[in-house]
């Protein structure tokens, strides 16, 4: 009998081989490289060298929050509209929210540089009104613009998802007892829906914080964020060990704001029955 | 207030799809940008199918994408049907988190920390060229290991335990009870996990930046070269064919997805 539940568990080694080969070691190399210099001895100039990346960490920080507190502004009150459409709608609404998800974020963001670019569409509608022109590749905002633009759909989705699941008798029980609509939604809709919000959240602020192709795109090269620097570091051997650093540092702050999160998240559903 | 949310839901709906069909017609335009129409030509679609190197990629995606795609399957369906039978509930745990990890991490973490190992191993075996095709197979199979998990997992769960073990109590090996009692009923989910992993595949770029050599070039890693220098529409072009097949695709499988419903 043990002999055979051990040669059952078996199917699932090549997995767990291939998951400390190819995750588990590679991560503990981001640690090595990050407190080693070139020549592979020990050091903590890696450390030191964050200093002169602060402003760039400051900025990625406040852009992705942003970005990801316009998706929820935005994607909550679109979520809540479509799991409210009757059911053969929901359908075609929901896939219109996903086509563009599925269209490389490469494209997406090329064709937000086709409008937004100085010679591009939005300025040469501008131009035939005799509006003169506006500059927008190279501004903070554009960036944050493409950010919302390419990852509402993440914040959508999972708020969707969890919508469609709730009874329908409790907002109907909720409206019968008197509540209007907009106390239904804030005290039925709302709790019942913030897992949702949660992954939503997680979904637009991982990589919002770790873009490159966004505001290299759009940012015009005229600021970095905490991704270009890390793509910049890993372009030449030299500066591998000071990239691993600056990788390491983003993943634990995101660990740290996913771990917060969830934990505010269990709280709020702990209130409930 | 119904009209008000229709309005919303249909302006959000036409700003997200602005850009893309504005990406379309401006493929079409005789003249190079994005200001005005100047007329209709196919110039930068022949300027397209001239270029060698968009073919070369198209084909390089399509077969790294369905290695990675059966690859990750097989091993992913296992370690479904393994995990399924570990007794430890804090062994399995720990596995499914860390099998999690590329998917809560950003990708450009997964990518560099691969190609930190790859350029590690590579440089003590000696090699010339460290990153290659099979360093980015490794890399699309790793992340999507756990999407197929996660497809698979729910079917075998849902599966009832009698019949592996009457399978098995019929003589039945359980290799033989896998192929001929479990993998039957978990088919879907093993099929909608490997469509999963061909569609990640196929749209990864930051993972692929990482772990790819010179040699290896992918669809979207040529968009990132093609972006790189001048804008020119022929990247228009390239991207609408692209948009017209992922279109294809999803009106497809919704077509096919309705008639299987509509069976049961």
């Amino acid at each position: 009998m043990r002999k055979r539940s051990l040669l059952s568990t078996a199917a699932a080694y090549p997995h767990i081989v291939w998951m400390v080969l190819f995750i588990v070691a590679p991560l503990l190399f981001v640690l090595y490289y990050a407190f080693t210099d070139p020549s592979g001895a020990f050091t903590l100039e890696n450390v030191t060298a964050l200093g002169s990346h602060k402003t760039t960490f400051v900025l990625s920080i406040a852009l992705s929050v942003i970005a990801t507190f316009l998706c929820f502004i935005i994607g909550y009150p679109l979520a809540w509209i479509i799991s409210r459409a009757d059911p053969g709608r929901q359908r075609i609404y929901m896939m219109l929210i996903m086509l563009p998800m599925w269209t490389n974020l490469l494209i997406r963001t090329y064709s937000m540089m086709a409008i937004m670019d100085d010679g591009g569409f939005l300025n040469g509608i501008l131009a035939a009104l005799h509006l003169g022109k506006v500059h927008l590749i190279g501004t903070k905002g554009a960036v944050l613009f493409g950010m919302v633009y390419d990852f509402l759909p993440y914040m959508v989705l999972p708020i969707y998802t969890v919508m469609n699941k709730i009874d329908p008798r409790l907002t109907e029980a909720a409206s019968d007892l008197g509540a209007g609509g907009w106390r239904v939604l804030t005290k039925v809709t709302m709790p019942l829906s913030m897992s949702g919000v949660v992954s939503g959240i997680t979904m637009v602020f991982v990589p919002s914080i770790s873009t490159f192709y966004i505001s290299q795109k759009l940012g015009g090269g005229s600021f970095e964020l905490i991704g270009d620097t890390i793509e910049r570091q890993f372009q030449n051997e030299t500066t591998y060990n000071v990239g691993a650093m600056i990788s390491l540092v983003m993943m634990v702050l995101i660990l740290i704001s996913l771990a917060v999160m969830n934990k505010f998240s269990d709280e709020s559903e702990e209130i409930l029955p | 207030m119904k009209t008000l949310s229709k309005i919303y839901l249909w302006l959000i709906l036409a700003l997200l799809y602005i850009p893309i069909i504005v990406l379309i017609v401006f493929s079409f335009n005789k003249s190079g940008g994005t200001g005005g129409f100047t007329g209709f030509s196919l110039y930068w679609y022949r300027e397209l199918f001239r270029n060698a190197e968009a073919f070369s990629a198209l084909k390089n995606t399509l077969i790294l994408a369905l290695a990675a795609a059966c690859l990750s399957t097989v091993i992913g369906t296992a370690a479904a049907v393994g995990l399924e039978k570990m007794k430890s509930r804090h062994v399995k745990q720990v596995i499914l988190s860390t099998t999690n990890v590329p998917m809560m991490n950003p990708d450009i973490v997964t990518g560099i920390s691969m190609m930190l190992l790859f350029v590690f191993v590579g440089g003590m075996l000696g090699m010339t060229e460290k990153l290659n095709f099979f360093t980015l197979l490794i890399a699309h199979v790793t992340f999507c290991l756990p999407y197929v998990l996660l497809s698979v997992r729910p079917r075998l769960r849902q599966l009832d335990r009698a019949l592996p073990e009457a399978a098995k109590d019929l003589g039945c090996t359980p290799v033989g009870s896998f192929f001929r009692v479990e993998l039957p009923n978990i088919f879907g989910g093993v099929m909608s996990g490997f469509v999963m992993a061909f569609t990640l595949s196929l749209d990864d770029f930051v993972i692929s930046y990482f772990t790819t050599g010179s040699s290896y070039q992918t669809l979207p890693l040529l968009i990132y070269s093609m972006t790189k220098k001048e804008v020119k529409p022929d990247i228009y072009a390239l991207s609408t064919l692209i948009v017209a097949a992922v279109l294809l695709l999803l009106i497809l499988s919704n077509v096919l997805g309705g008639r299987e419903r509509s069976k049961k």
